[in-house]
């Protein structure tokens, strides 16, 4: 399978990427790693005239400790999240999280702020950040600005990324030591979750899903229970109030509803053990 | 355009399309056949080569991509007539059937054993979910990687 024939820019800055962005608008298509976008492009399910090539904004690529945050550059791979130190120290759910993602092939291309613009419910690390209450830093014409996980997952692959915006940074808070733990269930060893749980357990409970409905989501009824002193199976029951499931080869939305209190009571299990 | 990419030790340029993948370029412009493309759609591994030293699945990566990098493919692994010390081990431990899965199942193993030296079993098994083989051999193929890293001390 080969894609339909593109224009391909190579932007050495970020400046040039958004000036490519600027110039071609809505025809133009970000790759970084290419890991979710040149499957669709090869299935022809995205036919971008111009593709403008980040991949190499290595200067975009690092996990730093900025005081009273960690910022993680956009273009930073999954493996050097599951290798990181610092994150390791000081928020091990998202290092643990980018060791579950896809495979070791996929792990040395595919980059965090790639798997977050692309904004599929059933990628692992949008319902990290949405956990994790990081802040998203967006580059456009206009300069700079910052974006809640909580808004920044709009719709199905749909963010509040404008189209001639880049990602440049994650923001997490440090938080030491805490308990957390990412239950994935799918049939294949490599594939995307048939449903996710994330739970951090830092005072209090952060619970979120993967593949339950069109954006990564807060799994709020389970984390309202337990601050109300409900305990982890009683909470665990709420995992899917709220939510409308995707219907798919793999599961049925009641499956999926099954799915998520059974793996959120796992996680918050883990997490708490 | 023009890229220029060291496969195998040897710098090449090659005039290609830009939606041209790396496993084409590897197989038509190179002739370099080893590298399989099973599924063709990055689940396989069929397609694994290494980039600078990592295994990637070449029919997700445009050879755009690669320009300026270094690929080693099945054939660059060890001289002529001769065979890398994880090609003998897949040899010595029957780790293979019909062969088509075993170019990728090599190239992901020396990827595998860079980043984890001393591999237990379950690392070997996890570190090869991104590579199918449809012969159902695993069992010997998780003993060739254990037998690798072995003969590697």
């Amino acid at each position: 399978m080969i894609p339909a024939a593109f224009e391909y820019v190579r932007a050495g800055t970020a400046d040039e990427a958004l000036a490519a962005l600027a110039e071609h608008g809505d025809d133009a298509k970000l790759l970084a790693g290419g890991m979710s976008l040149l499957p669709l492009m090869k299935l022809r399910l995205a036919t971008p005239a111009v593709l403008v090539d980040v991949g190499r904004l290595t200067d975009l690529a690092y996990v730093r400790d900025a005081g009273d945050h960690l910022a993680i550059g956009a273009l930073t791979r999954h493996r050097d999240l599951e290798t990181s130190d610092l994150l390791a120290a000081e928020c091990g759910v998202l290092r643990a999280v980018a060791g579950q993602v896809g495979d070791n092939q996929v792990r040395h291309r595919g980059t965090l702020g790639g798997s977050v613009a692309h904004g599929d419910p059933a990628s692992d690390l949008p319902a990290a950040l949405l956990a994790l209450d990081a802040t998203l830093v967006v580059r456009g014409p206009a300069g700079e600005r910052t974006i809640p996980a909580a808004d920044f997952f709009v719709g199905f692959l749909e963010t509040a990324l404008a189209p001639d915006e880049l990602l440049t940074e994650i923001r997490v808070a440090k938080a030491g030591p805490t308990g957390f733990a990412y239950e994935k269930f799918n049939r294949r060893a490599q594939d995307w979750a048939t449903v996710g749980a994330v739970a951090v357990t830092n005072g209090a409970a952060h619970v979120a899903l993967v593949n339950m409905g069109a954006t990564p989501l807060r799994a709020t009824g389970v984390e309202a229970a337990l601050a109300a002193g409900a305990s982890i199976a009683d909470a665990a029951e709420h995992a899917a109030d709220g939510t409308e499931p995707p219907s798919d080869l793999n599961a049925s939305p009641e499956y999926r509803a099954h799915l998520a209190r059974v793996l959120v009571r796992r996680a918050l299990t883990e997490a708490h053990g | 355009m023009d890229i220029s990419i060291t496969v195998n030790g040897k710098a090449q340029t090659h005039p290609v399309e830009p939606r041209t993948l790396l496993v084409q370029y590897l197989r038509d412009e190179c002739r370099l056949t080893g590298t399989k493309i099973g599924c063709d759609t990055s689940s396989c591994g069929a397609c694994t080569v290494l980039v600078d030293g990592e295994s990637v699945k070449s029919c997700t990566m445009l050879a755009a991509q690669a320009d300026g990098r270094a690929i080693t493919t099945i054939e660059g692994l060890a001289p002529d007539g001769g065979l890398h010390p994880v090609q003998a081990a897949f040899q010595d431990n029957h780790a293979l059937q019909c062969g088509f899965c075993t170019a990728g199942m090599v190239m992901a193993t020396v990827s595998l054993l860079d980043e984890v030296p001393d591999p237990s079993e379950r690392d070997v098994r996890l570190g090869l979910e991104g590579n199918l083989c449809r012969c159902t051999g695993y069992h010997n193929i998780v003993r060739a990687v254990l037998a690798a890293a072995e003969a590697r001390r």
